[in-house]
C-alpha cells in the first residue's frame, strides 16, 4: 500500500467536480482526500486527490481520469518532487487543568490560536498530512470539541508547472 | 445567418453529414421537430414506437456504417427511455449522439413537468455530455459531440438542450464535418519490445475484439496472422471482422465460444490481443486464464491495458497504425507444430459438434445462412439465440453482426435491425427469442410504417432459455419465473401490426418460409418452434477455466 498524490488540471466548467467524483464512485476508487479550487487561470480548476493503493490501482485511476474530456493534465507527486500542505482547524475544551499543556503543544507544532473563549480554544495548523495527524493524536489526550480539515494541496518543486503538459 | 437554436441544431447535424435521425417528439423538443419539418429534404427522421427503440436503431445504424448514429427525444420520460440504448452503445463503444429537449433554463432545477437531470443520469454511461445553457454554444457543442463520439474509443455523447435555447436566435455559420482527434500508433520502444516477444513465441494466438472494427484494422490483422503463422480468435464484438471461412479463423472464444478457439487461447504461450477488454465472459476465472501465455495488448484506451488481466506488453495506440509499425519488425515464421496442434483442436471440435437432424438451433441458424447476402446485416437480441447465432452465422463482410455484447440488452434487436436497414439500405435479419422479442416488439409498428423489409426469426421455446440453462445446471432445475409460455400468437400479432408471418415447426417449412420472407418487401415474422431444453454448448461455467468446459449435454 502506498500513498499517492495526484494533481488534476480540469476545465473550469459547471459540473466538472461531479464528473470526476462520479467516475471515482462508479469504478470504486477510494479517495483519502480531495480538494478543488480555481487556478491562476479562470479557464482551469485544479483538483488534488490523495489515495492509498498499489501501483496498478494508481495507474488505473490516472488512466480513467485521462478519459474524461474535461481533464487537461495530470501530475503524480511524491514527497521528493513536490510540496504539500493541508489545513486543520481544531476546537479544544478550555480547561484550567490542561490549558498550558495544550498551548505548549500547539506552539511546538506551530499551530496558531485563532479563537479563544472561556470554554474553548481554536487552533489553526497548516502543514503536511503527517504532521497534522500527529498533532491531532496529541490532542486526543485532551478534550477535542470539533475538528475540520481540508484535503491536501500540492505543487511541484522548481519552475515546472502542470500547465506545461496540457493535452487538450 | 441569424437562425433559431433548433434550426442551428438541425443545420449542424446536416453539416456533420447526418442524413437520418431516429426519435420521438414531445413537448420540450417541439421546436427541433419543427426544424426537422423545415429541413426534411436534407435530413430524414424515423419515428419509432418508443424512445428506446430509437436509441437502438441509431446504434444499429452506427454499427453497420461506422458513422455516428443520432437519436432525438423530448425531456423527462423521453430522455430516460433512451438510457438503456445509450448504455448499450457505451458498453460496446458505439459512436452515438443523443439529443434531448429540456424545460426552459428558468425552470431547470424546479422539478417542472417532464424535467429530469438527464446529464446527471447519463454521466456514467456516456463518454461525455453537455447541457447547453446558451444558444451561442449550441453549434460548437454539437460539433464537439460528434468529434468525441467518433474519436479514440468511440462512444455515446448526450446533448441536453433546454427549450428556450431552441427558440433563441443566434448567428450561424456553416462548417464542414469535424475530423477525429489525430490517431497515433503506440510508442516505438513498446512496439519493438512486443515484437521481440512475438518473435520468440512458439504458440502465438491473435485475439481480436470490437476495437479492430473501430480501427478498421482487418487487413492488418490478416497480414499479422500470415506473417507469424498464427490462428485468429475473437470476442463476440469482433464477429464479422474476419470472414467466417478464413482458414486462420477459429471463431469466437469465451464462455460459449468455439472449442478450438477457446482451447487454442488457453494453450497459447503468447496472446496478441487487439481492441479487447478481457471481460469476465471471455476469461472465466482470471487466475486460471491462459496461465502460460504472455499478453501483448494493443488498445487505443490506455485504461484497458492490465485492467483485468496483466499484459506484459501494454501498447496504447490505434490498432491499425500500431500493427503497420509492428508487422515489419516480425520474423516471417512457420509454426508447424503449433498449427498441427490447432488442427487437432479443430478435429476435436468437429467431434463435439452437434450433428442432430431436425429443427435444432444450429440447423435453424445454418438455414438462415443459406439466405444471407454478402451485405445482409444480422441483428440479435440477448440469450441462447444470440449465442447460437454468434457460433453459427456465416459472415463475409465486416459490420454485419449487430448484437449487444457488453450490456447484454434484451429488446435491443428489433430497433437495431431497423437501424441496420437504414445503414445498409438492404434487407436486415433479426434472430431473436420469444423472451427478448416480447420486450420491444412494439417496433414492428415502425418497421411496417417505413416498409422495412426485416426478417424476424423468433426461436420460440416458451421459456427464457439462457435463464433455464443456468437453472438446469446450477439451481437444481428450479425454473423460477423462466417458463413464460405466454400464448402470444406471434404470427397473428405480426398481422395485427400490418406485417406478415408464418409458423414453422420443421426444417423444410423453415426453408420455404425463409424463401418467402427474403422475397417480401415488408417485415416478416417467422415463429420458429424449438425445444425448451436445448443448451448453448460448449459452456465454460461462470468463474470456471478451460478445464471445466462443458462440451456435451449431460457432461
Amino acid at each position: 500500500m502506498n500513498r499517492y498524490t495526484v494533481a488534476v488540471l480540469v476545465r473550469n466548467q459547471f459540473g466538472v467536480l461531479n464528473r470526476v467524483t462520479s467516475m471515482f464512485r462508479r469504478r470504486q476508487f477510494n479517495i483519502s482526500s480531495l480538494s478543488v479550487s480555481e487556478t491562476e487561470s479562470s479557464e482551469f480548476s485544479r483538483i488534488t486527490v490523495t489515495f492509498d493503493g498499489e501501483e496498478t490501482y494508481k495507474q488505473q485511476l490516472v488512466n480513467q481520469l485521462y478519459k474524461l474530456p474535461d481533464v487537461c493534465s495530470i501530475k503524480e507527486f511524491n514527497s521528493d518532487n513536490s510540496v504539500s500542505c493541508e489545513l486543520l482547524l481544531i476546537k479544544m475544551a478550555n480547561e484550567a487543568a490542561n490549558r498550558d499543556d495544550i498551548r505548549t503543544a500547539a506552539s511546538a507544532f506551530g499551530a496558531k490560536t485563532v479563537d479563544y473563549s472561556k470554554d474553548s480554544i481554536v487552533f489553526r495548523l497548516a502543514d503536511d498530512s503527517r504532521k497534522i495527524d500527529d498533532f491531532i493524536d496529541l490532542m486526543r489526550d485532551y478534550t477535542i470539541l470539533e475538528i475540520c480539515r481540508t484535503g491536501s494541496v500540492s505543487l511541484e518543486k522548481g519552475s515546472t508547472t502542470i500547465r506545461q503538459t496540457i493535452n487538450l | 445567418m441569424l437562425l433559431s437554436g433548433s434550426d442551428i441544431l438541425i443545420r449542424t447535424l446536416i453539416e456533420q453529414e447526418c442524413d437520418v435521425v431516429f426519435g420521438y417528439p414531445g413537448g420540450q423538443i417541439l421546436n427541433v421537430y419543427d426544424s426537422l419539418y423545415k429541413y426534411s429534404d436534407e435530413i430524414t427522421h424515423i419515428l419509432t414506437a418508443h424512445e428506446q427503440g430509437a436509441a437502438h436503431a441509431a446504434d444499429g445504424y452506427a454499427r453497420t456504417t461506422g458513422k455516428v448514429g443520432v437519436v432525438i427525444s423530448t425531456s423527462g420520460p423521453g430522455a430516460t427511455n433512451l438510457v438503456t440504448g445509450i448504455a448499450t452503445a457505451y458498453l460496446d463503444s458505439i459512436p452515438m449522439v443523443a439529443i434531448c429537449g429540456n424545460v426552459p433554463t428558468s425552470q431547470i432545477g424546479t422539478d417542472s413537468f417532464q424535467e429530469i437531470d438527464i446529464t446527471g443520469v447519463t454521466l456514467p454511461i456516456t463518454k461525455h455530455n453537455y447541457f447547453v445553457g446558451d444558444v451561442k454554444d449550441l453549434a460548437d457543442t454539437v460539433r464537439q459531440a460528434f468529434k468525441l463520439a467518433k474519436s479514440g474509443r468511440p462512444g455515446p455523447v448526450l446533448i441536453d438542450v433546454p427549450k428556450d435555447v431552441q427558440i433563441a436566435m443566434c448567428e450561424y455559420e456553416s462548417k464542414g464535418p469535424v475530423e477525429c482527434f489525430e490517431k497515433a500508433a503506440a510508442k516505438d520502444v513498446r512496439i519493438e519490445a512486443a515484437a521481440e516477444s512475438i518473435n520468440l513465441a512458439k504458440r502465438p494466438y491473435i485475439y481480436i475484439g470490437g476495437g479492430v472494427l473501430a480501427s478498421n484494422a482487418q487487413t492488418e490483422v490478416l497480414e499479422l496472422a500470415e506473417k507469424i503463422d498464427a490462428p485468429i480468435g475473437c470476442s463476440m464484438m469482433a464477429l464479422s471482422a474476419i470472414p467466417t471461412d478464413h482458414p486462420r479463423f477459429l471463431g469466437m472464444q469465451g464462455m460459449h465460444g468455439h472449442y478450438a478457439s477457446s482451447m487454442a487461447m488457453h494453450k497459447s504461450d503468447l496472446i496478441i490481443s487487439l481492441g479487447t477488454r478481457f471481460n469476465d465472459r471471455v476469461t472465466g476465472n482470471r487466475l486460471k486464464f491462459a496461465t502460460n501465455a504472455k499478453i501483448v495488448h494493443i488498445d487505443i484506451d490506455g485504461s484497458e491495458l492490465s485492467k483485468t488481466v496483466n499484459s506484459v506488453h501494454g501498447l496504447r495506440g490505434d490498432i491499425k497504425l500500431t500493427l503497420q509499425k509492428l508487422i515489419p519488425l516480425l520474423d516471417k515464421a512457420e509454426r508447424t507444430e503449433w498449427n498441427d496442434k490447432i488442427a487437432v483442436l479443430r478435429q476435436q471440435e468437429e467431434e463435439y459438434s452437434d450433428n442432430r437432424e431436425g429443427l435444432t438451433p444450429k440447423n435453424v441458424v445454418c438455414t438462415v445462412n443459406e439466405f444471407l447476402g454478402e451485405n445482409t446485416a444480422v441483428a440479435t437480441d440477448v440469450g441462447q439465440h444470440q449465442m447460437w447465432s454468434a457460433q453459427n452465422l456465416y459472415f463475409r463482410k465486416s459490420r454485419r453482426f449487430v448484437s449487444s455484447g457488453g450490456l447484454g440488452t434484451m429488446g435491443f434487436g428489433l430497433g437495431a435491425a431497423i437501424g441496420a436497414y437504414f445503414g445498409t439500405k438492404e434487407k436486415s435479419v433479426l434472430i431473436t427469442g420469444d423472451g427478448s422479442f416480447g420486450m420491444c416488439l412494439n417496433e414492428l409498428a415502425t418497421a411496417v410504417s417505413y416498409k422495412v423489409p426485416v426478417v424476424v426469426l423468433i426461436m420460440n421455446n416458451g421459456v427464457l432459455g439462457m435463464v433455464r440453462q443456468w437453472q438446469t445446471l446450477f439451481f437444481d432445475k428450479h425454473y423460477s419465473n423462466s417458463i413464460i409460455d405466454r400464448k402470444t400468437d406471434f404470427v397473428e400479432l405480426a398481422r395485427a401490426f400490418g406485417a406478415d408471418g408464418d409458423k414453422v415447426t420443421n426444417l423444410t417449412e423453415l426453408k420455404n418460409v425463409l424463401a418467402k420472407a427474403f422475397e417480401s418487401d415488408m417485415p416478416y415474422v417467422i415463429d420458429c418452434y424449438i425445444d425448451k431444453d436445448e443448451f448453448v454448448l460448449p459452456m465454460l461455467p461462470p468463474g470456471g477455466s478451460m478445464d471445466d468446459i462443458i462440451v456435451k449435454a449431460g457432461d
